[in-house]
């Protein structure tokens, strides 16, 4: 049986224009509504699968402001079992802000009786992309853990988990409790239900304050970079532009031999 | 930060140094200004693999090569590549620390950063100012650039692929090297690479480095409609790369995504055939030098920033275009 703890964070949609806050501290998420990021998605359906499989339980934690809420109802409905929002303005929060206020509930929900064997995060957070909060909170809890990982399972008391490396699928076997941070590729992340909706919208959700002032992180401010104006030549229309094609590829030096 | 001496994880690959991490000398040798760089690699390195490394450390100026070898290093750790670099940080008294922007680079860093107790900056492309250090680094996946500064007393990061071009020294060195024992707990072995499958070969390592790619999107139909592609492709000497919407549907293995959660690529041509060149997408390509984009739709934003264009069915346009090539070939 193992518990699996997957931390996901309530992220701006960036798929379509992107425009910044007037501070130019974050981008200004007022008209394109918020998500989470694939990656996340992909350690949402990992903590269920290994949960379902080993018969033990998924709960999903995040570190934000009430309007979280939606996220975390989101992974509900997709087979998440319980929830957790560590409510604060995360605004001053850095990486390691973020791993301290996860460990401190990781550690009182363990002296409350429940240890999470597995603590899945993603591997980089898709706004801030600081690429180390799983490491931090590993640290912290004293953890072994791994970053890269698309495919996790819990076999006879040990965790699994498959990454792509230089040179193929690297295989780690960690001994429980251990910290994983999960990259998309290896699983699908699965649609809610209607059912699923419905039990996910009445589902208790566990509120905690952090326990500490925040750090805070270095971020001076963020800027766009300039856009450059269309200046695309049409080499032709159909098949008929092979030849033009294959100039430039010639002219380039693409095209040796 | 005061201008003292940098040190930088080195990858290797069976040609010596990686792109990225000679780009990352070619960064740790700018924010050094005149003090000595000093490379770490980690693990057993065969003699042909060193002998390429050498000159090629010496062509970015490093002055010293800092080769770590131990009992239990043969497998790749996180944990112990980071208890080595660190252990760099005080043999060499460094005050940055920092390594490619990959997935390995980044982990060691994360971990680095624990061990030294400071901030980390991931996927930096510029320093911006050096006392104090501001850092200009990749967030939202590559389409925004956050200005960070970091006040600690070593100053760890990692370099963005493609961020820069790995420029050779204006004096090339021939860096000492010493072999060194790095002061490992049975801790740092935990999380180890107990195998590694060779599968279908991963051609991320070869996007990143491709001077061809040729792309492939939605537009290519169906899993099957990448015969013509892959001709195009080989006749390019080049490597394929695809949207994620080809590797979420399974027409393609993920390894060959290029974007915000797949690779980046810097080739001299990308021709992206059927990609509408979604913002995560134009993340992993925009540093290519030269973009041709084949597509239906000229609206599409993959035509209206690339440089060149032909409009219409790739299925159609790039079995002309291959016919042309095999012709002029004869
Ligand atoms: C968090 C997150 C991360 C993401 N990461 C990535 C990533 O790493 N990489 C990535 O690629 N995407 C990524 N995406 C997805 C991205 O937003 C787009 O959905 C995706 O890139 C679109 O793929 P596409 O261009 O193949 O498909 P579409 O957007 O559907 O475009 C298909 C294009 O093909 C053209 N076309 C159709 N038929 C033909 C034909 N016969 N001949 C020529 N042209 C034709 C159409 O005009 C259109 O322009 C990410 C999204 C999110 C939310
Ligand atoms: N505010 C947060 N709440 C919960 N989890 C988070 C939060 N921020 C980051 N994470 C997790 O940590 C991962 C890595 O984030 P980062 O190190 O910030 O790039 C993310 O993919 C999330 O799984």
């Amino acid at each position: 049986m193992a518990n699996v703890l997957v931390c996901i964070k309530r992220v701006p949609e960036t798929s379509g224009q992107i425009l910044l806050t007037d501070d130019e501290q974050a981008v200004d998420a007022r008209h394109v509504g918020w998500t989470v990021s694939a990656h996340e998605e992909c350690a949402i359906e990992l903590a269920t699968q290994v949960a379902g499989a080993t018969g033990g339980t998924s709960t999903v934690l995040t570190v934000g402001s009430s309007d979280a809420v939606e996220q975390l109802r989101g992974a509900l409905a997709v087979g998440c079992d319980s929830a957790v929002l560590i409510e604060a303005d995360t605004a001053t929060y850095g990486p390691a802000d973020v791993a301290a206020a996860i460990g401190d509930v990781v550690s009182a929900h363990e002296a409350n009786g429940t240890t999470y064997d597995l603590v899945l995060l993603g591997n980089d957070a898709a706004d801030t992309g600081d690429f180390q909060v799983g490491v931090r909170l590993a640290a912290l809890l004293g953890r072994p853990v791994v970053t890269g990982i698309s495919a996790c399972a819990v076999a006879d008391g040990v965790i699994v988990a498959r990454g792509e490396g230089p040179e193929g699928t690297e295989v780690f076997e960690l001994p429980p409790p251990a910290v994983v941070a999960v990259m998309e590729g290896g699983v699908s992340p699965r649609y809610p239900s209607i059912p699923g909706r419905m039990k996910a919208k009445r589902a208790p959700i566990e509120t905690v304050s952090p326990q500490r002032e925040p750090a805070g992180h270095g971020r001076v401010r963020w800027k766009l970079p300039p856009q450059q104006p269309s200046s695309v030549e049409i080499l032709g229309t159909g098949p008929e532009a092979a030849p033009a094609v294959v100039d430039l590829l010639e002219e380039l030096g693409v095209l040796s031999r | 930060m005061t201008a003292a001496g940098v040190g930088v994880l080195v990858e290797t690959d069976g040609h010596g140094a990686t792109l990225v991490s000679r780009e990352a000398l070619t960064f740790a040798r700018e924010l050094a200004g005149g003090q000595p760089v000093h490379a770490v690699v980690v693990g057993p390195l065969d003699a042909d693999v060193e002998d390429a490394l050498l000159p090629q450390l010496g062509e970015q100026g490093v002055a010293m090569l800092h080769h770590a070898t131990a009992d239990g290093l043969g497998a790749y750790s996180a944990a112990a590549w980071a208890a080595a670099a660190v252990d760099v940080v005080t043999r060499a008294s460094v005050r940055a620390l920092l390594a490619a922007g990959t997935p390995r680079g980044n982990e060691v860093m994360a971990h680095a950063a624990v061990r030294l107790g400071v901030a980390m900056a991931a996927n930096v492309v510029a320093a911006d100012g050096v006392d104090p250090l501001v850092v200009s680094r990749q967030v939202v996946g590559g389409t925004v650039l956050e200005e960070m500064r970091l006040d600690d007393a070593v100053a760890v990061l990692s370099v963005a692929g493609h961020a820069l071009d790995p420029a050779p020294a204006a004096s090339p060195t021939e860096p000492e090297v010493t072999a060194f024992t790095p002061t490992l707990s049975e801790a740092d072995l935990v999380a180890r690479v107990v195998r590694t499958e060779v599968g279908a070969p991963d051609e991320s390592a070869a996007l990143g480095s491709a001077r061809v790619v040729v792309g492939a999107g939605r537009g290519a139909g169906s899993a099957d409609g990448f015969k013509d592609l892959v001709s195009l492709t080989e006749l390019l000497g080049g490597v394929l790369g695809v949207s994620r919407v080809v590797t979420s549907l399974g027409w393609r293995p993920h390894h060959e995504q290029v974007g915000q959660t797949g690779s980046r690529i810097a080739p001299d041509i990308y021709i992206p055939c059927g990609i509408s060149g979604a913002i995560q997408h134009w993340a992993g390509c925009s540093s290519a030098k030269t973009i041709l984009a084949i597509n239906t739709d000229p609206e599409a934003p993959m035509v209206t920033r690339a440089h060149y264009a032909v409009i219409g069915d790739l299925h159609e346009i790039v079995p002309a275009i291959n016919d042309e090539i095999r012709r002029r070939r004869g």
